[in-house]
């Protein structure tokens, strides 16, 4: 349990490493740089049909497809985890199709794809974060249409996403939004922060890693360089508030970490564990005890404290 | 289709990547550091020079990210035939000499006063501009140009040499019109250095 | 003590093999061989590579097999498949007018030239299972007489055109080649190439759905179905140095065009317009739906009324597609617990706050209870 699990594969010759073929690769590589040349601007790029269903990460799979090479030691999360079934299919196909170092441990990863969270360890400058995104436009859920939301962008007029969250101040005395918060990025784009809590929305603002976010079914690439700013929209009276959770991880007893609720029993029993695994781990190598993780077997846990 | 053979008389084209595949990831992975840090000078190589006037960092970014769908405009100086062959041979780009079409444009760094020739996008696609890769004498990561913006915590410092004295003021200019624009990559020998066009420099 | 699930790679590598298992199902009965598929399941084949945008029976076949018969899923595979083949050739446009029918039929001309051709349609059977099917060599399928030469014949637009009475059959514009929405992302408004390219890959119950919407009044476009022909085409290229195009192999298509009432605008003289539909195999469904949504998606260009949900070219081309839609709509099994949790959070401090809202205002609590 203390030691993060680290695996090195094999190449499978019979698919050209990193499974793209170089026009894909040189053709996504470009949309890469005009996205972190403009940053959280949705270039558009012909996303490939990949040997997984759009959904499960297509778009990510491209982004880091496309940026990999034999050095990188690879970490891949989804919700958190390094466990959970999707993100061991996704750090599958890449050791198949390019033989990489994967890695479970933040710390020791070159790139880091997730699917809606970030680590919760800071990022350094030689860490690339990719993201996968289902749905990269912001303006989306107040305007379908591709062709309003485009121009939207172009006049840099997004006063329908401030109306909207206006309204739910008006109605819920809060901004209702605790996912897919929208941010405005080096004070220009409004961008959809792919459906990641909002809770890690101040992890993206002037991060020394590069974070780059691949949509495959909508075939859009985007980017925030290096340190630059990252703003969660907002009102001056009522700004950008994080959630706080009154319970700590059960196991490592963290209460500044993204946690997971787990229901233990039907008759309300719950308790709290850390969303990221690697960062759980960690803490509990050093010695951080949570207050279920040495009490009595789950079976007969009841509620977290 | 597959790049046209080479002319039969003509002198044997330079050799590209070892391993295309590989080298061109590494290659890339050195631009993509540029762009996302500008200013920071980074390394791009091909094993063996490419033709003269085209210096081998250029001749590495050509390699990595031109082919059939990017136009490539080459400057009159730089577009001797033996440039033109070897990029075109490989890597099937087409040539164009309207500079406003290219995806691509290899200039030399005393032409690069003026910047408006080439496409800076479209407020609905800003994306669809110019990278203008330009030639320079020196690169260097102490020089006397501070630089600013996206990708920089506080000031990277940059020394070039050999670039159109214009050059700082054309940048400006089409700042004005971010998120339209162009973006730059200098290169000098083995070395290169981007500026997108998001970064602010004080000369 | 509570230990977080793991295990995943194991439970990952049991799924595929019960999914095997499953595929296969009792191994007493004799596996299929996909040239069981090809020759017996061959619309199957047809639809899977015709939504695939592959056309190779083969491979088509065996997908299905793997799919375990879930077309979409097969459709999916081909795809997959697909997108990892070079592009060797550029084929120079099929000529169906030098079409082999094998069938041919129009509804809006008792006879011409070539004839009506039935050919081996569903049309004129009666729904009635046919149990001798069911027993061991049942379906036999000899012909009461020797199956007719195919037939080539001009198409039905061809001879409405000689008398000018409906619209130029449209050109690739301002473009040296059609688009191709596999290697551009597609752009709205698009191109009738790339339009027509989406709906050919489109899915065969969306474009059903739609074209049946037209037909009950939600864009109505008058259609005839002008002609409908079904046969082998000859795939032809250009090589360098050899004088004309080089012919590379056969396939068949099925090809629909809908002809349309047009009323005339000020410059334009009222006249026939076309829907059209093109499949690989044979499709027939799929290109009479094809054809009655293309002519929708026309309506904007011919100045007519849009207002219906088949003349919305974004809304229809953005969900046309089944390997997107069937990816995304699934993808909501895969957790989102994260999520979920964030949105547990802030309903219950919403609650939390309009309850304490209540308790310190007793009239509103009042209120409320007396609802």
């Amino acid at each position: 349990m203390s030691q993060p699990s680290e695996t090195q594969g094999a190449w499978d010759p019979s698919y050209n490493f990193a499974f793209l073929d170089e026009q894909t690769k040189r053709m996504i590589r470009r949309a890469i740089l005009k996205a972190v040349a403009i940053p959280g601007y949705q270039a558009p790029f012909a996303s490939r049909e990949m040997p997984m269903p759009y959904g499960w990460g297509t778009g990510g799979i491209q982004v880091t497809a496309g940026v990999i090479g034999p050095d990188d030691v690879l970490k891949v999360i989804d919700q958190g985890s390094d466990d959970t079934t999707n993100a061991i299919s996704i750090r599958k196909f890449f050791v198949r199709t390019t033989g990489v170092r994967t890695t479970e441990s933040t710390g020791d990863a070159s790139i880091i794809q997730t699917r809606h969270r970030i680590p919760e360890s800071p990022l350094r400058e030689d860490q690339i974060l990719v993201y996968q995104v289902p749905i990269p436009e912001p303006l989306r859920f107040l305007e379908p249409r591709e062709t309003e939301t485009r121009q939207m962008h172009a006049l840099e007029d997004y006063g329908l996403m401030h109306v909207k969250l206006y309204e739910d101040i008006a109605r819920h005395g809060h901004i209702a939004t605790s996912y897919a918060y929208p941010v405005k990025v080096a004070g220009r784009y409004v961008m959809d922060p792919s459906p990641t809590p909002k809770f890690d929305n101040p992890k993206m603002d002037r991060c020394p890693a590069l974070q780059l976010f691949g949509a495959g079914r909508e075939k859009r690439i985007y980017a925030i360089p290096p340190y630059t700013e990252v703003k969660s929209l907002d009102f001056d009276d009522y700004p950008f508030e994080l959630p706080t959770w009154d319970a700590a991880c059960a196991l490592c007893g963290d209460t500044h970490s993204f946690l997971d609720e787990v229901i233990l029993d039907d008759a309300g029993g719950r308790m709290f564990v850390c969303s990221d695994t690697d960062h759980c781990r960690e803490r509990r190598a050093n010695g951080h005890v949570g207050p279920a993780a040495a009490a009595a077997p789950f079976e007969t846990m009841s509620a977290a404290p | 289709m597959t790049p046209a053979p080479p002319p039969l008389e003509a002198v044997p084209i330079p050799a590209g990547f070892d391993d295309p595949t590989l080298d061109s990831q590494s290659v890339f992975r050195a631009v993509l550091e540029a762009f996302s840090r500008p200013g920071r000078v980074a390394f791009a190589a091909l094993p063996s020079p490419p033709p003269g006037p085209l210096v081998s960092a250029s001749a590495a970014v050509a390699l990595t990210l031109f082919d059939l769908s990017t136009p490539v405009f080459i400057a009159p100086g730089i577009a001797t035939a033996p440039v033109q062959e070897f990029l075109t041979f490989h890597t099937g780009c087409p040539l164009t000499e309207q500079a406003d079409e290219a995806a691509f444009a290899i200039i030399d760094g005393a032409d690069a006063g003026d910047l408006s020739r080439f496409a800076i996008g479209t407020p609905e696609y800003p994306d669809r501009s110019a990278t203008v890769v330009i030639q320079v004498q020196a690169l260097s990561a102490d020089g006397s140009i501070r630089l600013r913006g996206p990708g920089v915590e506080h000031a990277h410092k940059l020394g070039v040499d050999g670039l159109h004295a214009d050059f700082w003021l054309a940048r400006e200019r089409l700042g004005l019109l971010f998120p339209l624009g162009v973006d730059v990559i200098l290169c000098a020998g083995s070395s290169l250095a981007c500026l997108p066009r998001t970064t602010r420099a004080e000369v | 003590m509570y230990v977080a699930v793991k295990g995943g790679e194991a439970a990952i590598e049991n799924a595929h093999k019960l999914l095997a298992e499953e595929r296969r199902g009792d191994t007493n009965v004799p596996e299929l061989s996909l040239e069981q598929i090809k020759q017996q399941m061959s619309l199957a084949v047809d639809r899977v590579m015709t939504e695939g945008s592959l056309h190779d029976p083969d491979l088509a076949a065996l997908a299905i097999k793997q799919a375990r018969g879930d077309l979409v899923e097969a459709i999916f595979l081909l795809r997959a498949y697909r997108t990892t083949l070079p592009r060797l050739w550029e084929t120079k446009p099929i000529d169906t007018g030098a079409m082999n029918i094998r069938r041919r039929i129009s509804a809006t001309y008792k006879d011409l030239p070539g004839g009506q051709v039935l050919g081996p349609t569903f049309d004129y059977t009666h729904r009635l299972l046919d149990f001798a099917l069911a027993a061991e060599g049942g379906g036999d399928a000899s012909l009461d007489a020797d199956p007719a030469e195919p037939v080539v014949a001009p198409r039905v637009t061809e001879l409405l055109a000689g008398e000018d009475l409906i619209e130029e059959a449209g050109a690739v514009p301002d473009k040296d080649a059609p688009g191709d929405l596999t290697r551009e992302p597609m752009e709205f408004p698009a191109d009738r190439d790339l339009r027509l390219q989406a709906l050919a890959r489109g899915d065969e119950g969306f474009l059903l759905a739609l074209g049946y919407s037209t037909q009950r009044g939600y864009g109505r476009t008058h259609p005839f179905a002008g002609e409908i022909r079904m046969g082998a085409v000859e795939i032809e290229i250009d090589i360098d140095g050899i004088d004309g195009p080089v012919t590379i192999g056969e396939i068949t298509v099925t090809e629909c065009e809908m002809v349309n009432q047009f009323m005339g605008s000020k410059t334009e003289p009222p006249k026939f317009t076309r829907g059209y539909g093109l499949t690989f195999g044979f499709c027939e469904r799929k290109a009479m739906a094809m054809a009655l949504v293309d002519r929708a998606l026309r309506g904007r260009d011919l100045g007519e009324e849009v207002d219906a949900p088949c003349h919305d070219e974004e809304f229809v081309l953005a969900h046309a597609d089944n390997v997107e839609a069937s990816g995304f709509v699934q993808h909501l099994k895969l957790p989102h617990y994260v999520d979920f949790q964030s949105e547990l959070e802030l309903v219950r401090k919403m609650r939390r706050e309009i309850e304490q809202g209540r308790w310190s205002d007793g009239e509103e609590a009042h209120d409320v209870a007396a609802e």
